[in-house]
């Protein structure tokens, strides 16, 4: 067990857990934020994904030890970011949820993709939104909602 | 599961169920459902226990003004947790910003009113819930009504109902709020007038989901995140052979890691395994990875998917039991063999894989128990769990949990999951036990949409129609051995592996269907639409086949096939005519593909735009036509067609099987068995509803079963191959 200094949306958290432990359990069982998802881990259907340091990252393949004093970012503090604000609110705009357990990680993609790419094709959504799997495939109305998000961007 | 299940359908008829009014003491109005002989006074128990809220009530009018309504049924994408309180509420008249939803508990008054147990499955929450939820609705709005007309002094006819307010002659109006404590002293009338349709102002119109701002923000709690005092998480090794048994195990390695609190075998539905309990997860899935398990896998059948299908086909070659048997048997053999097709399909076991991996929460006290479960099947986990924990069901308060999808994975006749809770938490008494099946656990655990042959023979008349028609299915029955099968085996053939096909609304004079039920050591399940994931399959590409040689328009060619009184499906076939145009003037490359289906009484009609890139099929966009009845939220609906249509593209992955080799399941996790992701499905899928206020019918599962076969159309016309095996490994 080892003593870890993370800062998660914007707040200094220190959590006490075996070096192996991966973020992704760190921050649901330690820290009890459930926003983001368990669904694979070995990172193969992105319900897990947050922001370390502004990149979109798997958390459930990322042992708590390496984050160093990097930022992260999880669905429960993206609001903060008018980008992130602007994205769920083009979810909720265009119904896209289902089951909606994979929709956190979907939104982190989304929010990571449209920050790096303000206006991005139909290609370049496949390809940053294409390792998060939605297995009730709501991924007719991701992609208006990415579209729709990027148009009130300008 | 199209086949009614009233497992409890006597019981059913010699209740009478009943609403009552009450006021409670946190104040308002609250709406019950009480059934005049309980079950614990059935068993001798004389004295029904006093039901609270809210384990029988519907709606609770608040003296705060919101109204919360009980949702009987689990909520995992469907939508029914929107859909049902809008039915309500249209008829409560109710201001729709003020409702809230809640799912229900396990409890008697919440069964599915047509099944007879608490469940969602056979597409049935809406069809089924349709007409009770609008007499609760009715019933609630005529006795807030009659305690206006009594303040008012005049009679209920003089007034009207809007947004949670009840206006009277001169002007008076009042707040339902303020009028529920007067109402509760109501009688709740017998009968009750219910809207025309013209009048409702929820049901019909796009309404936007109540989860939607919850699942976006990481706010919402699935059964995975629940976090209760003292609770423990569990994991379980199963065997790697289903059935196998513990011989012995090693945990020192397993016990020695900081967390870890009890290692110990367990029984399984099937087999043993070894329970790993600690006070986190990622300890106690380390520990079961270091258990050392000497498994006994002998007596116990290695299944083998290659085995299998050469069994199968065998099989496949003689009549089984017959489903339907129509015409002439022997008018096949009068055909000659140019003029015949023969067609030998097969289909591969299908995980459903819900992105939620499976869970089960469970606290035993010893003389009760509290369990926490995102449930299909609340009555059936909640009597599993009793059992294993020897009381009686309503001695295990049961709470529904929002699930992370399902497909029917969630609704296990056996319980397996919470069974396994069960057993944990027993040990570990006084102590919440979360179980957690990880995704591998999921994807080598069974319980699988079985694998499948269909040898079908087809013998086409001078007009290019079919004449005669012979299949026969194989494959595990999913109910054989268990209490369903009483209701859904008939004639030694489990419906559930015919329909779609022996029900056919294709009118062949001489049709014959039969299937084969082979045991095997493999866990089976309905996967979302069941039978119909493979039968439309069969149907749709061989009457496309016919079509093709009689060198008919394929919706033509399908319109000529259908009965007369095929309404529905003629109806979405011509809605789909006419808005697939795009169809005819395709690019270079592209092929158009048609498949129509009905099913759980619903008709879809599918078109898409199929080109090949790198080897594979690439779907550009498909256009769907659906009747569904009524369409309680077309929001919901298109929603439900647009993406269950992607959720069929699962069956055409290249990595769309789960495949078994020496009774070991060689898939893993989602690197082996791969579902659809965002690239594999079409950018566009436009829904057209045809216009009904006909009753509602299902829309859960009718989406799944069109694609495939559509695409697979649309790749003959590219390839000139007829794909007749499922997952589309190659080209």
């Amino acid at each position: 067990m080892a003593t870890f200094q993370l800062t998660v949306n914007g707040q200094r958290k220190e959590v006490d857990v075996d070096a192996s432990t991966p973020l992704l359990w760190v921050l649901r069982e330690d820290l009890k934020m459930t926003g983001t998802k368990y669904g694979c881990g070995i990172s193969a259907c992105g319900a897990c994904t947050v922001h370390v340091d502004g990149v979109a990252t798997r958390s459930c393949v990322v042992p708590v030890s390496l984050i160093g004093n990097r930022p992260i970012v999880t669905i429960e503090g993206v609001a903060q970011d008018p980008m992130g604000r602007k994205v769920q609110d083009a979810w909720v705009e265009k119904d896209v949820v289902q089951c909606g357990y994979c929709q956190s990680g979907q939104i982190m993609s989304a929010v990571a993709l449209l920050k790096a790419n303000p206006k991005p094709t139909d290609q370049n959504i496949e390809e940053s939104m294409g390792g998060n799997l939605c297995r009730c495939a709501t991924y007719v109305r991701i992609r208006e909602a990415i579209k729709s998000a990027s148009q009130q961007l300008t | 599961m199209r086949a009614a299940i009233k497992l409890e359908s006597d019981l059913q008829l010699t209740r009478r169920s009943f609403l009552r009014a009450s006021a409670i003491a946190t104040g308002g109005l609250l709406v019950s459902l009480y059934l005049d002989i309980p079950v614990s006074a059935q068993e001798g128990n004389q004295a029904p226990p006093a039901k609270v809220y809210p384990p029988d009530a519907f709606v609770h009018v608040r003296p705060d003004g919101k109204i919360v309504i009980q949702v009987n049924r689990l909520e995992f994408g469907q939508g029914v947790q929107t859909a049902l309180p809008m039915i309500l509420a249209d008829e409560l008249d109710a201001d729709w910003s003020q409702v809230i939803a809640e799912l229900a508990p396990a409890a008697d008054v919440y069964k599915d009113p047509f099944f007879g147990i608490q469940m969602v499955g056979g597409s049935g929450s809406i069809a089924h819930s349709f007409k009770q939820y609008r007499e609760l609705g009715a019933k609630t709005r005529a006795m807030l009504v009659a305690a206006a007309a009594d303040r008012w002094h005049v009679t209920s006819d003089q007034c009207r109902t809007e947004n949670s307010v009840v206006y009277g002659p001169g002007n008076r109006s009042a707040r339902y709020a303020d009028l529920a404590k007067d109402a509760a002293h109501k009688p709740v009338p017998d009968k009750v007038t219910l809207k025309n349709p013209p009048d409702f102002r929820l049901i019909g119109k796009p309404v936007k989901r109540l989860d939607s701002r919850p699942k976006c923000d990481g706010s919402q709690k699935f059964g995975l995140d629940l976090d209760l005092p003292k609770m423990k998480i569990a994991v379980v090794a199963h065997p790697p052979v289903f059935g196998g048994r513990v011989k012995s195990f090693d945990d020192k390695a397993a016990r020695s890691l900081t967390g870890v609190r009890e290692v110990f075998e367990i029984p399984l539905a099937n087999g043993s395994g070894v329970a790993v309990v600690a006070e986190k997860f990622w300890p106690a899935k380390q520990a079961r990875d270091l258990l050392k398990i000497d498994w006994d896998l002998s007596g116990v059948e290695h299944a083998d998917s290659a085995e299998l299908q050469a069994r199968y086909k065998q099989l496949a070659g003689a009549t089984g039991n017959v489903a339907v048997a129509r015409g002439d048997e022997k008018a096949l053999d009068r055909i000659p063999a140019a003029r015949r097709i023969v067609a030998e399909y097969e289909f591969p076991y299908l995980a459903h894989t819900p992105m939620e991996p499976l869970n089960a929460t469970v606290r035993f006290d010893g003389d009760e128990a509290e369990a926490w479960v995102p449930s299909q099947f609340q009555t059936m986990d909640q009597m599993t769990i009793a059992q294993v924990l020897g009381l009686k069901p309503d001695k295990v308060t049961f709470h529904t949990e929002f699930a992370g999808g399902g497909f029917g994975r969630r609704a296990v006749i056996d319980s397996h999951v919470p069974r396994e809770a069960a057993v944990i938490a027993k040990r570990l008494r006084g102590t919440p036990v979360k179980l957690i099946w990880t995704r591998e656990d999921d994807v080598r655990g069974g319980y699988y949409r079985p694998l499948h042959v269909h040898r079908v023979e087809i013998g086409i008349g001078p007009d290019g129609m079919p004449s005669a028609w012979r299949h026969v299915i194989v494959g595990q029955s999913l109910v054989a051995g268990t209490p369903f099968a009483a209701m859904m085996i008939k004639n030694g053939v489990d419906n559930t592996a015919v329909e779609g096909a022996a029900d056919t609304s294709y009118q062949i004079p001489n049709f014959h269907v039969s299937a084969h039920h082979p045991t095997v050591n493999v866990p089976v399940l309905w996967w979302r639409s069941v039978g119909n994931t493979h039968t439309a399959f069969v149907m749709e590409t061989l009457v496309d086949e016919l079509a093709t040689r009689a060198r008919m328009d394929p919706i033509a060619y399908r319109h000529k096939l259908l009965k007369d009184d095929a309404k529905k499906l003629r109806s979405v076939l011509d809605l789909l005519d006419e808005k697939s145009a795009w169809r005819k003037r395709l690019p270079k490359g592209h092929a158009i593909g048609i498949a129509v289906h009905e099913c759980f009484d619903t008709a879809v009609a599918c078109a898409v735009d199929v080109s090949l890139e790198n080897k594979r099929p690439k779907i550009h966009r498909a256009t769907v036509a659906v009747n569904c009845g009524l369409a309680v939220n077309p929001l919901t609906v298109e929603s439900q067609f647009q993406a269950g249509l992607g959720f069929g593209i699962t069956q055409l992955m290249a990595k769309g099987a789960i495949t078994l080799k020496d009774g070991r399941v060689e898939q893993r996790n989602f690197d082996g068995y791969t579902p659809p992701y965002i690239g594999d499905v079409p950018v566009t899928v436009d829904v057209h509803i045809v216009p009904s206020t006909e009753a509602p019918t299902g829309c859960g599962e009718p989406p799944v079963p069109v694609i495939s076969p559509a695409v697979v159309n649309a790749l003959a016309k590219l390839t000139g191959k007829r794909y007749r095996s499922l997952p589309l490994v190659s080209l």
